[in-house]
């Protein structure tokens, strides 16, 4: 396999305005290094502060990042004129952990995942709708769900509409933002084992922000640990979760609730 | 011993936009021992966070209770008069509600926000409310409570909100908390912290709980007793021990949902997790029957036709579901 | 707090200074002046009319004109009135009184008002007493502001209960402070009842829709939930959430208030600077109109400070605004 995204000494910082009225500067991202090879995935795990929804945004291009690079497939989506980047963004798409948020609330699903198709543009009308029942049928969604609204949809449902939508772009790249965190246990199986099955069937790599150390652990390949803007710690999956080496990755394996196990064992503090 | 609270029969429902009743609560029954931790677990359309609102009469204006009784202390709340349901609420049962920032006032400072509860349920003077405010922060903050009483919060963590939320629920003394998935937006670290202080809470003040979720795992170690909500109904009730030996269908297919990781026990990383197939909500549930059966692995011709009742499969321990049945 | 509250004292004083010189550049560019319809008038010598504008400075260009009133302005002058043959400062502070009193009482009243009866209606939001209020407010809405207060006088003539016009009965010297207390109350009550039944529609409509938003929040629910009584719960806890669109109305409703009393005192003979400032137009009278304009735009601009020194002290989320996440 081979590197698709490499991430080189990232730095995101924002100005704030303090009570007294002077500018501050936060360090969101304090120069963040790591690759991901196509077709795998890479959990980024943290507690909330560590900067791992800034980089969230910063990879999906919604935000931009105050110095550093972020090469896909050998071209630098920080550096590349605005239109190259344009053509490029389709390519990293974002799954958020409220799909509500991010449909329009006026548009039936139909018109949802009609509408990327429209701005790649190249295909008839009939051809469109083809691709739109494809894409539902793919992601499990029944075609009767065509007709609904986002909020006539269940968690799950909508989840399942958000994923058919940037499928619609064919993207190399999901970045999954929370994506299961707001879903039903039961639910999150479902569209844990959606997301498995897609990237099996296309090869999509995935980087999986949560903070959720079980999922991580189920379906990442490699996992890293942030704290404080940076990396602390970074390994395969099963290691990292079975030998935490830093403290923070420690509290947060110590931190998942197990059916098994008593959640509550001393875990500092 | 004799129960704090006592549920029997409960049933609600919800007109929907076309005027149409919804029933969300279907006959619930339960009784909560004092100083007991019971855990509610249900997804969403089980019915859960009505039962919180519904045990307090906070429904939504179009929720209504059309059955049954909720005996506090022996004193029927369904029938008590508006004055004396205030005294209540927030007196003698707490609530804490989920989103500890969308539960907090804006705009006030936290301090005052545990005033105001105090200052609903007590008789005292001003100063010696303040001095009770303190002492309640003191108790809730082992450290920087001064900082935090003034504070609004905005300015608080996720985890500092919380313990606000949780400082108001004890202000009082009350004998029981209804606590509606108190730790679902909160990161997994101060989830613990914050389970922490729930049981050093029922240790310290010898408090009943409802503790409702959506996540299982939590409430191992934790819950005295569980109860399993589906579609308005219990499905199963019994004690903790039932997270390790589920007997309900549902239960059972809900705990494998929940991936087991770290290449321990169960399901191995990266293989298909055991989902349940289609969905919990309200919509979904079937008119007639078991209102799991649509999505029961283990259905048999019977569950179409009826709905099963609780039956006892071991001491304490009940479960609906005809498979039970002899 | 310090530096946001100079900042917004700077702006207020730049509008100020911004409205002076667009009200001397507007009046003056106007057509017309005060002494033309003297040059109509063949019994005055056209030296004479070209001597007065001389005297008034009227021949000068209006950068000169302009820096000679800021000086007078600085003497407490204001220019110099043509028909009163008096400076405008002295003229101008009676009448703005006068307006003041109108404006600020009927801004009190109306806000007294419409703060219970919105939350009163909120409270009940779909219910009968809510759906009068809508109705009445609906009602008091669509009748112009002339309409009703001509409709005010004809009710105080046919009664006789209240005076139909002026700010004082004509023995008004004579009378102890406390029949002059009386007297002034009564000449107010028909302009300040007209004023704020026009004012009141808008603001009650608004504080009921606020609070009424807020009331479904999840913290009201919560605060429900620990047993807050009733009149705690819409004071104390919905009111200061719904704030914030309300400090900002309150504002403007001050502006509202403030032009619909100079149409109102127009109608109703009060000696403020309504009738002064028509008069002043229609004559020419340029020092004074720019005076009355100035007069009306710090009042206005005092407003809508005092409601943005309100909002910083009522959310304290405006004083810790951050742009991170």
């Amino acid at each position: 396999m081979q590197t698709l995204i490499k991430v080189e000494n990232l730095v995101k910082r924002y100005a704030r305005r303090n009570p007294a009225g002077g500018q501050e500067e936060l360090l969101a991202l304090d120069g963040v290094s790591f690759e991901v090879l196509a077709g795998s995935t890479l959990a980024v795990v943290g507690e909330s502060g560590s900067g791992k929804s800034t980089l969230a945004l910063c990879l999906a291009c919604l935000e931009e990042a105050t110095s550093g690079s972020i090469w896909l497939e050998g071209k630098d989506i920080c550096k590349v004129a605005e239109k190259e980047r344009r053509e490029m963004r389709p390519q990293i798409q974002m799954i958020f952990q409220d799909p509500a948020n991010s449909l329009n609330p006026r548009w039936r699903t139909l018109e949802i995942v009609t509408e990327p198709l429209v701005l790649r543009g190249g295909i008839s009308r009939d051809e469109m709708k083809k691709q739109v029942y494809a894409l539902l049928g793919r992601v499990g969604l029944p075609a009767e769900t065509a007709k609904r609204l986002p909020c006539e949809l269940s968690g799950g449902q909508r989840q399942r509409l958000a994923i058919a939508r940037v499928l619609a772009l064919e993207p190399k790249v999901l970045i999954l933002d929370e994506a299961l965190s707001a879903l039903d246990c039961s639910v999150q199986a479902q569209i844990a084992n959606l997301l498995m099955e897609l990237q099996g069937a296309l090869g999509m790599t995935y980087v999986f922000i949560t903070h959720d150390l079980g999922m991580a652990a189920h379906l990442a390949d490699e996992i890293v640990v942030m704290n404080g803007g940076r990396i602390v710690e970074r390994g395969r999956a099963e290691e990292v979760l079975r030998e935490p080496r830093e403290e923070i990755t420690r509290r947060l394996v110590a931190a998942v609730p197990r059916l098994t196990r008593s959640p509550l064992a001393p875990i500092g503090r | 011993m004799a129960s704090v609270l006592e549920v029997q029969e409960l049933h609600v429902s919800y007109r929907d936009g076309e005027g149409e009743e919804r029933a969300a609560l279907a006959g619930v029954s339960f009784d909560l021992a004092p100083g007991e931790i019971l855990g509610v677990l249900g997804e969403s359309g089980s019915g859960k966070s009505t039962l919180a609102t519904a045990l307090v009469r906070l429904l939504a204006v179009n929720g209504q209770i059309t059955r049954g009784a909720v005996l506090f202390e022996g004193k029927n709340l369904l029938r008590a008069a508006p004055e004396e349901l205030r005294e209540i609420r927030g007196g003698r049962i707490s609530l804490i509600f989920q989103e500890p920032s969308l539960a907090l006032h804006p705009t006030m400072r936290a301090g005052e926000q545990v005033y105001q509860v105090l200052a609903a349920h007590g008789t005292s003077g001003k100063s010696a409310l303040r001095e009770k405010t303190r002492q309640i922060f003191a108790m809730v903050f082992p450290e920087e409570a001064e900082r935090i009483a003034r504070s609004y919060p905005h300015e608080l963590s996720g985890g500092q909100r919380q313990r606000v939320l949780i400082a108001q629920a004890v202000a009082c003394g009350p004998s029981v908390i209804l606590a509606d998935e108190p730790t679902a937006s909160l990161d997994p670290t101060t989830q613990m912290e914050i389970l922490g202080v729930f049981r050093t809470l029922r240790e310290k003040l010898g408090v009943a709980m409802i503790f409702i979720t959506h996540n299982p795992a939590l409430l191992a170690g934790f819950a005295d007793r569980v109860l399993v909500l589906y579609g308005g109904r219990v499905v199963e009730l019994g004690p903790a021990k039932v997270l390790g030996e589920p007997r309900h269908p549902y239960t059972k297919a809900l705990f494998q949902c929940v991936p087991a990781g770290f290449g321990g026990n169960g399901n191995a990383r990266k293989a298909r997790l055991p989902a349940i197939a289609g969905e919990s909500s309200v919509s979904a549930l079937p008119l007639k029957g078991c209102a799991y059966e649509p999505r029961c692995a283990e259905r048999m011709d019977v569950c179409r036709e009826r709905e099963p009742e609780l039956l006892s499969v071991n001491e304490g321990h009940s479960v609906s579901c005809f498979k039970y049945e002899k | 707090m310090m530096r946001y509250f100079l900042r917004r004292l700077g702006h207020a004083f730049l509008l100020i200074f911004g409205v002076s010189i667009l009200a001397f550049l507007f009046t003056t560019l106007a057509p017309g002046n005060y002494f033309d319809e003297m040059r109509l008038n063949p019994q005055i010598a056209p030296e004479t009319v070209a001597a007065l504008r001389a005297q008034y400075q009227l021949d000068r260009p209006l950068v000169v004109r302009y820096a000679s009133w800021v000086n007078s302005l600085i003497h407490g002058e204001m220019g110099f009135s043509f028909a009163y043959n008096s400076p405008v400062a002295p003229l101008l502070l009676v009448r703005a009184r006068n307006t003041l009193l109108l404006t600020v009482t009927a801004t009190v009243l109306a806000w007294g008002i419409a703060l219970p009866a919105g939350v009163w209606s909120a409270e009940r939001v779909g219910r009968l007493p809510d759906r009068l209020i809508s109705w009445g407010t609906a009602a008091l809405l669509v009748i112009p502001d002339l309409a009703l207060a001509l409709g005010l006088l004809v009710l105080a003539v046919r009664t006789g209960w209240f005076p139909t016009g002026g700010m004082a009965s004509v023995d008004f010297e004579d009378f102890s402070l406390l029949h002059k207390l009386r007297d002034l109350a009564l000449h107010l009550a028909l302009p300040i009842l007209a004023l704020v039944l026009s004012a009141l529609p808008l603001l009650v409509r608004h504080v009921r829709a606020a609070v009424a938003e807020v009331l479904g929040a999840p913290f009201m629910l919560a605060a429900q939930g620990h047993g807050i009584p009733r009149r705690t719960l819409l004071y104390r806890y919905a009111l200061p959430a719904a704030a914030n669109p309300l400090i900002s109305l309150f504002g403007f409703s001050i502006g509202a208030l403030l032009s619909g009393s100079l149409l109102i005192e127009v109608v109703m003979s009060w000696p403020g600077l309504g009738p002064f400032l028509l008069e002043a137009i229609l004559s020419r009278d340029l020092y004074v109109v720019i005076g009355g304009v100035l007069f009306s735009t710090v009042f206005l601009v005092t407003g809508n400070f005092l409601a943005d020194m309100l909002l910083y002290w009522a959310d304290p989320r405006i004083r810790t605004k951050s742009g991170a996440r």
